[in-house]
This record gives C-alpha cells, structure tokens and sequence, in this order.
C-alpha cells in the first residue's frame, strides 16, 4: 500500500479541462495536471469525501457489502489485464478496492480507526486521493474479476462509485469530461453540431454508392418514423467505426427499414457512465426524449459495449419508463423481442441474428472468403447483458472462416481490449498496450495457428483502439465491426460490381462475370491506403 | 507480516486467559456460562444488524454479472444458470454459488494449459480447500448438536455415523481410540492448507491483512484443542454434556472435573462468535446479498425502481434546436420552430454560445 | 570450441539465471508472479520472458545472426519497451548474460584457460546488444508512429474532408 504511483508520460491521463467541468455544472472546475504537487483540491475536499463515501454507502448495497465482504482469497488476484500486462500489485482487483476499502476502514470503522493499519486502516491524505486518480483511471470496468470472484465482489461496481467521488474533488480525466460536455451540448461526444453530422453520414453514403454501386437517402430527424436507430458517435467519424455505420446503413437498405438518425440523440456511447450515475442519466436521458418527440415505435441499437451496459442494465431505471414507446416487433420477421418488453430498445445483433434466422438476408458470404474472422466478445456486453450467441451466429452465416480464441479468453472469460471506460486516449498508449496484451496474445495465438486476419467486435471503443493495439502486437490483423462483415457479405438490390470492399480495397474476394468493363471504380483504389 | 505476527500472538493470549483463567483461577463460571451466553449473544445481535443494516441500502440498479447466454431470441439457448432469466433460475445460480463454490470452481475448470500435460493450478487448489473448510466445518457444528440436543435425533446419529466410518477400520487394529469423526480432521486440513496457501502464494500473502490471519489461527487453535480434548486428554463428555444442556435449557451448571483444555477450546468458540459478525466471516450472510450474483438479468423486459432517483438538469430538444437552429435549417434538418417563430417567442434574450463546441465543430465553419 | 560445449552442459543452469536476473528488474511483487505462472494466457509476460531467453541463448551459442536473432529479441523487447523502463533498464538484460556466464561456469574457463573463447563470446553478446538497441528504438517509434495513426484515424472523417489526410495531422480534435 506504501508505494506511491509515479505519474510518468504515457502512465497517466491528462487532466479534464476548467471549461468542460464548468459546460456541465461539475465541482471545482480548474486547470491543472497530475504531475504537479498541488492538486487545487477544494478547502473542504476531506469532509466532500467523507460525506460521498457516507453517501454512497447510503445508497448503493453493493458499495457497502464490496467494503465489508472481501475475504482477500485471491481468486482476482491474477484476472485483471492491467496486472497482467504491467505486473503492478495494485492492479490486482482486491488490492485496487483495498485502495478506497482501507480508506473507509480507517474513517468510518472503529475497529480501523483504533487500531489502523493493522485493521487495514489508513487515513484520508491528498496522496491517497492521487493514488485513486493513479488507480482508478487504471481499471476499465470490465467486471472480469467479478466473474471469479465467489462473492461477486465487483471491481467495476467500485471504481464506478470511487470515481463518482474524486469527481467530486473535480479530478476527471480529459477523455471522459470533454465528450460528456460535447455530448450534453451536441448530443455527441466528438462535438459534431447537427449539420455537421448529417454531411459526414453524407460523406459514408457517397462511399457506399462508389463501392457498391447503390445510392441509400436516410432521413435524419424524422417524425413518425418506426425505429429510432442510435449508435455510437466514433462510428460516423473515427476508422475503422465508419466501415460499420456503412454496414448499418447498407442493413437497413435492404431490408427497407422504416428508421430515422438522430442529430440530437447521436451518441449511443455514455462517457456519464465513467463520471457519475448522475452524468450518465443526464447523458442518457436524450434517448427516451428524442423517441418521444420522433414518435418511434421503438429503438434500435447499434454495436457498442458500454453503451449496452447502460441500456441493458441502467436506461430504464435511470430514465424510464417509455410507456410512449411500443414492445419492439421486428418489422421484417414479425418477430416480438420479449426480452426489451419494457426498456423497448433492441440490439443489432439480436435484431440482425433474427432477420438472417428468419432468411430475409440475401447473403454471399463468400465476399468474406479473404478474412479469418476471430471475434472479441466485448466486456460489457458478456458481462453485462450476455450478449455471446447472436454475434458468433451473424458471423457464421456471413462468413465462411470463424475461429474463436482459447476458451478462457472469451465469453464471459473475455479479456478487455485495455481501454475501455474513457481511457481510450492518445497519451496513454503505451498503459493501455500493456492493459491489451493479454487480448493481443490470445489473438497473436490464432492468427499464427488459425491464421486469423481478421477481429471483428460488437464495440466502437474496440475499433478505435485494436488497430494500434494488432499493430504493435499482432501485425497483420485488421478490425472490423460485425455489421461490416455482415455487408460485406449483403447482395444489394441493383448493386454494382463489388470489385471494392467498403474501405475502398480491392476485394480478393470478388470474382469478375465474364464480361466486366469497371468504369466507374477507376479512382476508387486511392483511398485504400490504410 | 505484522498482521501475521499479530495474530499468532493474538490466539496465543487468547488460550492463556482461558488457561488462566479457569486452570490457575478457577473461574469456571465466567468462562462456562457467562462468556459463553454473552458471545451467542453478541453472534446472534450482531448478525442480524449487519444482515439488515446491509439491507437498508437499496439496490438502485439491477446489475447482475452475466456468465453467459442471456435470455433473447427463442431458438437461442440460454445459459439459464449464469445468466438467470428468472427468480428460480437465481435461486439456483445462488445454490450452486453457496453450496459448490462455482464462481471459485470456474477458475478450475477453465484452467487451460498448453500442452499435453494436466497441471493442477492453486486456483483448483483454493476451491477445493475452501470446499473441504466450509462442509467440514458445517458438519462438526451440527455433531456439536449433540452436547445440545436430549435425546439425540436420528439423523443427527446418522451424520455422526457416517462421519466416523474410519471407527471400523481402527478397531481392527485394536486402538482404543473414540471414533475418529473425520469431520474435525477435514476441517484441520482444510484451515491448514488455506493457511499455508495465504503463507507460500507470494500475492495472496501480499494482500493479507490481520483480519484474514487472525481468523485462520483462531479456528485451527479451535480444531486443535478440540481433536485434543477428545483423543488425547479424553475428556469427559458426560459432565460436557451435563453443562452444554443447562445453557441450552437456560438451567446453567458447572460440573466439577471438566479439564481445563475443554475450557480453552469452549472459550475460543466463543471468542469466534462474538468477532464473527465484526468481520470478514460475515461474507458468510453477505454471499446472499450481493447483487451481482443475486438478481434476475431481465433488465430490459422489467423495470427495475431506483428508490432514491431524483430528478437531473438535461440538455433539452428545443435549447438544443435553440442553439443550431439556423445551421439546421440550412443543412435542411427538419426543426420544430421556423427562425421567425424562434425570433418572436424570445425576442429579448440570444441563446448563449455552446461552451463545449470543440475544435471539431469549429474548424467546419471556416 | 570447448566453451561452447562447456555453455551446452550447464545451460539450463545458465538460462534460469538469467531469466531470473530479467525477472528481478520488476518490482518484487511483479518478480513473483512473472515466475510463478508459466501459462501463456495468464502470464504472457512471464511466459515471453521464458520462452525468448531460451531461444537468444541459443542464438548466442550458434553466434549471432542479426536476421535470426532480432525476432527473438523483439518478442522480448516489445513487451519491455511498453513497461516502466527507461532504455538502459529495458536493455540491461542483454549484458546481465555476460555476468551470468561468469558466475556459472567461471571457475571452469579459468581450470580450462578458456578467456580468449570467453572474449569472442563476450564480443557476440554485445553484438546482440547493439541489435537489442534498434529493436528497442524500432518499438518505441512504432509507438510514436501508433499515436500519430490513431490520431488520423480518430479523425478520418474530419482529415479527408478537410483534404489534409495524405499530409500533417496538424490541429486534430482531441476527442473519439
């Protein structure tokens, strides 16, 4: 407990900016950055910490029982990916709640306030608050110990509520608190004003007709539209995410989905999740409003795992219930989704696993045939709803070659990509490739043995950060969301030539009829540089 | 190694003031009636303030930990067990939990190894320590029903019976031993090698504090002087039995005769029981409480009422539309108010630039 | 010659050293764990170390080939370069082999009067040193090179748009 965390370039996340605090009414707005001595802590930060932990212990039974509970067993101990991949004790999930868990010994036990360490009792400094910034923005939440552990002791639970009180103190990370204030303001969290949205999905649907060969007009905003379709906002902006909002786009084309976009409830992620319950509400909030003022049916959801968390586990709860909404009903299949009876929202996949079960897909899979596509179950939707079948049933009918990874690495087994939670930044490369390492040596094993090329996932915040994560470890290995394959593998009506995949590659795949001319694909390759 | 260190010394006094106690000052009374009342006390007291104090805290999200194939379409199987999709099915996530130890038998089974080679892992070890521990323990406390309980009920005699089948064995070989309940064996080896596991596992060792070593010597020190009290010193049950039915009838005596290593082992049963509900033990009711393990993953199909959610400050549609609306209009977005409308509605006020536009949005507009 | 043979019999005693001596650069907490699991998915690190400090001694008994060692190398300074090293710590591996071999089987190059064997190995070794150095410096711009890439992709939309993709990042917005 005694070594203090040495903030060093590429170990810690940059400090969240005075004004992305002040846009969203959080405390102690101020500049300032973790290396310095002086934190700018509030006068009163002790009493703000000890009333949050009393608080919090108030409000949420699992706080209270994950603070009295843990039998240190060490069952944890070597399950979380940050200790393995950096070796760092404290990243053994008993020891990171130990951090908070001997804080509140130590304030609120008599036992610890006694006897102190030896009660595993430790007093409240600046640096035990350093500490948890060090710490707890070095645990993505992805609840991996929580499935060993026999209490079901959950780590993600507490670095949840630990978080929620140094926000208190008003020490986030930029990462998480600039995208909660765009996303307040916009709706996203890139920021992207409405207009600005639309032309970018603009720029995708001009793609998708160079490529293949098909013109699709979303709408965008509108009223008396059946589904409202919400997804991650990295998907409109940031590669490979685009190449799945074309999937999604290309989709709903083909089935001739009734859907609307929405500029205003553009962001399926909630980086709330990673302030407060609260941010998460007040972020999560614009999902039943915009169906209502829309007038939906229902709402569909695209692929992103913490987004999921929260509609799965929190939505409802938080901002529910929709009773303006109807029990979604796949149009399509005439299926019932009896599962989001009340929260009325459905996952892609599940949609999607539906629509290919009920054969109204026309797919090639064959358009695949160039990848072995592995898929990395995402934390929060194996852990968090148990969303494991769907997405391995989409790929197997869209693909030919589907290898899954080492049993103990999947599933609700999965090991996290190491950047999950917010910690997806560019400063931290280096923490969250030693947090992905152990993913990367289950991918690395089947990409030599299986010679998987391809790692599909179910989560923008993956596709974001596997890339640089395959590139340093497995060289070789591309990423793609599922609903990419999925149209890749689509026989449009009226489509051209697939001579070129949706990230404007040559497709090895594509056979050529025997008469072909390809005018239109001449400048096409250009873009393929990636 | 303080904590370590500590403890020892800690169970040692602990055996002193009861040899002290009772050997060198006699105070039979004190250590066999009224130590032991004030313990069950403070155990029973304790327990249940803990139990409804953890109750009193809500459980404002429904936040199971999903182990597998949750409940969506019907041709998909659902793991029924891990991802329980109703009260029945936790009931049986909770059974399999609190009676097999799954979540710690899951490391077991998923241990998977390179090679041809099976390794046992520590991880299979602590399950099955953990597994020999608790049953052990569960059946010498209900053997010890017997110094309560007149007359001894049939199916009481018939755990004892299978607890004691090695008393066959050893007769053969004419050692006039009791019978050995392999109960109070098990539970030594178990304590035992949960204790050496904490000692020789160079993480488990690191995160161990007092409160984890303190319980395992005290209860090996349990299971020591009681294996020594009836197969050693053999001491005399029936004069036991004579007080244990007088504090179970409320009707206390202090028969003469009883050895002093009785006392010990009676006194730090009794020490157990009062630090029980004051420590980690208590994972012992907290198991049936968590709610990550104890809740039905049917977030979406039922609402789920958090009993202290409290309205928030959002960002609504129309201040929303307020602050783009022209680049709305322009970009031909359908907007709920024309400019004209907006303009004549708030004549006075201009809606505030948005604070959080990034770099992102700005740079468009050049 | 004779030295090689005399490396070939003590390797195993040789190589445990070493890999201790690489274990011993971590934390003592880390130490512990790196060699207490030898499991390729639950201890990656521990499991490289292993595995590479095996296949760069034998390397350095065959002599050393820049092409056939730098994968060894690599595998094993990918992971070191990520870590809290600064470069002299995340190399000094390569030398402690040196020390090693002395403590091993010194006494016996001095029974055998081996030292002139001794020098050209010791020479081979620091040959692997200065490949060492480019594959550390090769993992590190890797890393740069990553964060710059991230970067464009983060951002892709916005570049291409902006006509700037194929040329500097330049001012990029900070969030995905």
């Amino acid at each position: 407990m005694d070594t203090k965390p040495e903030f060093k370039p590429g170990n810690y996340l940059y400090a969240a900016k005075a004004s992305a605090l002040e846009t969203v009414g959080l405390p102690n707005p101020r500049d300032w950055n973790p290396t310095d001595d002086d934190w700018k802590l509030p006068a009163d930060w002790k009493g703000v910490v000890r009333e949050g932990i009393a608080q919090r212990l108030e409000r949420f039974r699992t706080f209270k029982l994950f603070m009295d509970i843990c039998v240190r067993c060490g069952a944890c101990a070597d399950k979380c990916h940050f200790f393995i991949g950096s070796g760092d004790p404290k990243n053994m999930p008993v020891l990171r709640a130990e951090l908070i868990r001997s804080i509140y010994r130590g304030e609120f036990k008599t036992a610890g306030k006694i006897l102190g360490r030896l009660a595993g009792g430790r007093k409240l400094t600046e640096e035990v608050i350093k500490e948890w910034f060090y710490y707890f923005f070095q645990c993505t939440e992805c609840r991996r110990c929580s499935v060993f552990c026999p209490y079901g002791i959950d780590t993600a639970e507490i670095t949840i509520i630990a978080r929620e009180i140094i926000n208190l103190l008003g020490c986030n990370i930029d990462w998480i608190a600039s995208p909660v204030a765009n996303c307040f303001m916009t709706g996203n969290h890139l920021g992207l004003k409405p207009h600005t949205f639309k032309e970018n999905a603009e720029y995708l649907l001009d793609d998708i007709e160079e490529y293949v060969g098909v013109k699709i007009e979303p709408s965008f905003n509108r009223k008396g539209a059946e589904i409202l379709f919400v997804t991650p906002s990295g998907d409109i902006f940031a590669e490979p995410g685009i190449f799945t909002f074309m999937g999604y786009l290309m989709l709903f084309e083909h089935i001739g989905l009734d859907y609307t976009w929405s500029t205003y409830a553009s962001e399926g992620g909630n980086f709330g999740f990673f302030t407060s319950h609260e941010m998460m509400k007040r972020l999560n909030a614009k999902m039943y409003a915009e169906a209502e003022r829309l007038g939906v049916k229902w709402i569909l959801g695209g692929e992103c795992g913490h987004m999921w968390r929260v509609v799965h586990q929190y939505m409802n709860t938080l901002n529910g219930p929709p009773d303006f909404l109807d029990q979604p009903v796949n149009p399509i299949t005439g299926t019932r989704f009896d599962n989001a009876a009340s929260t009325k929202m459905v996952h892609i996949s599940e949609f999607t696993a539906d629509l290919i079960k009920n054969n109204k897909l026309k797919l090639d899979p064959s358009q695949n045939d160039h990848y072995t596509v592995t898929f990395h179950d995402s934390c929060n939707t194996s852990r968090g709803m148990g969303l494991l079948e769907e997405p391995r049933y989409i790929i197997n009918n869209v693909c030919n070659n589907f290898v899954d990874m080492a049993p103990q690495t999947i599933r609700e087994n999965t090991f996290c990509c190491g950047s999950g939670s917010g910690l997806n930044a560019g400063e931290y490369l280096e923490m969250r490739l030693r947090g992905g390492l152990p993913r990367a040596n289950a991918v690395k094993r089947v990409a030599e043995d299986k010679g998987v090329n391809m790692l599909s996932c179910v989560c923008a915040i993956d596709r974001a950060v596997f890339p640089a994560l395959m590139d340093y470890w497995v060289p070789g290995t591309d990423v793609c969301g599922v609903t990419e394959l999925v149209a890749n593998a689509l026989v449009m009506e009226g489509q051209g030539e697939r001579e070129y995949n949706l990230r404007g590659e040559e497709n090895p795949s594509y056979v050529p009829p025997p008469e072909s001319e390809g005018e239109a694909e001449g400048e096409a390759g250009e873009e393929g540089e990636e | 190694m303080i904590g370590f260190l500590f403890s020892v010394v800690a169970v040692l006094v602990l055996v002193g003031i009861a040899l002290v106690g009772v050997g060198g000052l006699g105070l039979k009374v004190l250590f066999g009636v009224i130590i032991p009342y004030a313990a069950v006390l403070t155990f029973f007291a304790g327990l249940v303030y803990r139990v409804v104090d953890w109750g009193r805290s809500p459980v404002p999200f429904r936040i199971p930990t999903t182990c597998g194939q949750e409940k969506s379409l019907p041709w998909i199987k659902t793991n029924k067990v891990d991802n329980p999709c109703s009260g029945g099915m936790v009931l049986l996530r909770m059974a399999f939990e609190v009676l097999t130890f799954r979540s710690l038998f899951r490391n077991m089974k998923l241990d998977y190894r390179q090679g041809p080679t099976i390794r046992y892992s520590s991880e299979k070890f602590l399950w099955l320590f953990a597994m020999m521990f608790h049953w052990a323990f569960l059946v010498v406390i209900i053997r010890h029903a017997r110094f309560f309980t007149e007359p001894i009920a049939q199916w009481l005699q018939g755990i004892e019976h299978l607890d004691g089948f090695l008393e066959f064995n050893l007769a053969t070989f004419g050692i006039g031993l009791p019978t050995i309940q392999m109960s109070g064996l098990i539970l030594l080896g178990g304590v035992t090698l949960l204790l050496v596991r904490r000692i020789v596992v160079p993480s488990v060792r690191y995160i161990s504090l007092a409160s984890d070593w303190f319980p395992l010597f005290l209860i090996t020190f349990i299971a020591l002087t009681g294996i020594l009290a009836r197969y050693v010193i053999r001491v005399d049950v029936v004069k036991i039995k004579e007080l244990a039915m007088g504090l179970a009838t409320f009707h206390p005596v202090v028969p003469d005769g009883i050895s002093v290593w009785f006392y010990v082992h009676f006194f730090l049963v009794c020490v157990l029981f009062a630090y029980f509900p004051f420590s980690k033990l208590m994972h012992l009711g907290g198991v049936f409480l968590s709610p990550t393990r104890n809740l039905v993953n049917n977030s979406r199909a039922v609402l789920h009422v958090n009993p202290w959610s409290y309205p928030v400050k959002t960002h609504a549609y129309h201040e929303y539309e307020d602050d783009f609306r022209e680049q709305m209009i322009e970009a031909g977005l359908p907007v709920e108010k024309t400019l004209e409308e907006a303009a004549a509605e708030k004549a006075p006020a201009a809606p505030a630039p948005a604070e959080a536009d990034t770099e992102v949005t700005e740079e468009k507009e050049d | 010659m004779k030295l090689k043979t005399l490396l070939a019999k003590h390797k195993s005693a040789i190589v445990k050293q070493w890999i201790n001596s690489i274990v011993e650069t971590y934390p003592s907490e880390t130490a512990k764990f790196l060699k207490s699991k030898k499991d390729q998915f639950s201890n990656p690190v521990g499991h490289t170390i292993m595995a590479e400090t095996n296949n760069l001694f034998e390397q350095v008994m065959e002599g050393i080939d820049r092409e056939k060692v730098t994968p060894f190398l690599d595998r094993l300074i990918r992971v070191r370069a990520i870590q809290d090293f600064t470069p002299s710590q995340a190399l000094s591996f390569v030398f402690s082999l040196k020390y090693v071999i002395r403590r091993v089987v010194g006494s016996e190059i001095d029974t055998e009067a081996l030292d002139q064997e001794l020098v050209d190995l010791e020479a081979s070794i620091d040959y692997m040193a200065l490949v060492a150095f480019d594959v550390f410096m090769g993992c590190r711009e890797q890393l740069y090179d990553l964060k710059v890439k991230e970067i464009h992709s983060n951002a892709y939309s916005l570049l291409r748009r902006a006509k700037i993709l194929v040329e500097q990042p330049g001012e990029e917005p900070e969030n995905a």
